[in-house]
């Protein structure tokens, strides 16, 4: 098991998803990816998407930057 | 495979379905389907498969572009009418998607290269206009082992279904072409431009479902439509026993290019 790191800040939808759902085929069941992502759409939409497709959002969390989240998803 | 940042965009609405994603379209890009006819059917699937990335597309038509084809194959415009219809869709598909690779075949699928020309396709789409054709692609495809889509339309009626190996085939259901002339052709009856688009979408999906493995495929069922009324039905079908190409005792064991219909033949020699 292994943690990874991806930053969508940058991403628009559904971009952020695709970015988010790239990385994950990557991974082997069991790693982790930490998505940095941005406060609204991508924060509404990202761990919502990545549930749906049976991924596991263990937590959700505003950085040390103010708008900016860490969203941990296990694959 | 790596994708390119613009691959990952062009085909960011497969990667974000569930049942495709990455892997799907991988098995896309490395998919290869050969589609019969440049025609009503092959026009939309040749257009839906490449705007999906299919990594390789062949197909096969002896045609070229007439005045009258321009009512329902979308594939072709005004200014292709003359240039063979493998090239008018080659050309196409390069300008919508470099990505794709074209095979252009510009023959009729016969006995003599049927087997050759399907050897190294994942998929077969049936969108020619004469039942010769279509039984030969049955049987070149029961007898080789690949999957293929039928697919028949006539004035405002439209069938299709999926064969997949061990499953029903067209002569499960059809023993054997109907006489010459018995029933008319498109360019005879005359068929409805739109359904044309209605049945290929259909047999573009299955080949894409195909690909992907994603659900399951239209195979021991038959869709049927009607557009006037807008009815769709799906009958469940069975393999016979007494099948002549698939059932206990098979009479059908080489392939057979049957007779066509005169103005079908008569066509052929005005376009070519």
């Amino acid at each position: 098991m292994a943690t990874f790191n991806l930053d969508i800040t940058k991403e628009h939808c559904p971009m952020t998803f695709v970015k988010t759902k790239i990385e994950l085929a990557k991974l082997q069941k069991g790693d982790i990816l930490n998505v940095s992502l941005s406060a609204g759409e991508p924060l509404e939409n990202v761990p919502r998407s990545a549930t749906e497709q049976g991924f596991t959002v263990l937590s959700v969390a505003e950085t040390g930057t103010k708008g900016i989240f860490n969203v941990e998803i296990q694959k | 495979m790596e994708f390119t940042e613009e691959q990952i965009v062009r085909y960011s609405r497969h990667i974000l379905l569930k049942d495709v994603g990455v892997e799907g379209q991988e098995k896309i890009s490395n998919g290869k389907v050969l589609i019969v006819g440049a025609g009503g059917l092959g026009a939309p699937v040749a257009f839906y498969l490449a705007a999906a990335g299919v990594g390789t597309i062949g197909i096969i038509d002896g045609d070229t572009v007439d005045l009258s084809n321009l009512q329902r194959q979308i594939i072709h415009f005004t200014a292709d009418m003359g240039k063979t219809k493998v090239l008018s869709a080659k050309e196409k598909i390069a300008q919508l998607n470099p990505d794709v690779k074209v095979n252009a075949y510009q023959d009729l699928f016969t006995s003599a290269n049927a087997f050759e020309l399907i050897k190294d396709y994942d998929f077969i789409i049936d969108g020619t206009d004469n039942f010769p054709v279509k039984f030969l692609i049955n049987d070149a495809c029961v007898l080789a082992g690949k999957p293929f889509s039928h697919g028949g339309i006539l004035r405002f009626d439209g069938q299709t279904f999926t064969h997949t190996q061990g499953n029903v085939c067209y002569r499960c259901l059809f023993n054997s072409p109907p006489p010459p002339n018995a029933v008319p052709t498109c360019s005879q009856a005359g068929v409805l431009g739109a359904i044309a688009g209605m049945l290929g979408t259909i047999q573009a999906a299955e080949a894409l479902k195909y690909l992907t493995g994603v659900g399951e495929l239209l195979t021991n069922r038959l869709l049927s439509f009607n557009a006037k009324t807008m009815d769709f039905r799906t009958v469940h079908t069975r393999r016979s026993p007494r099948c002549p190409i698939c059932g206990e005792h098979p009479t059908v064991t080489t392939l057979i290019d049957y007779e066509q219909a005169a103005c079908d033949i008569l066509s052929h020699k005005n376009n070519s």
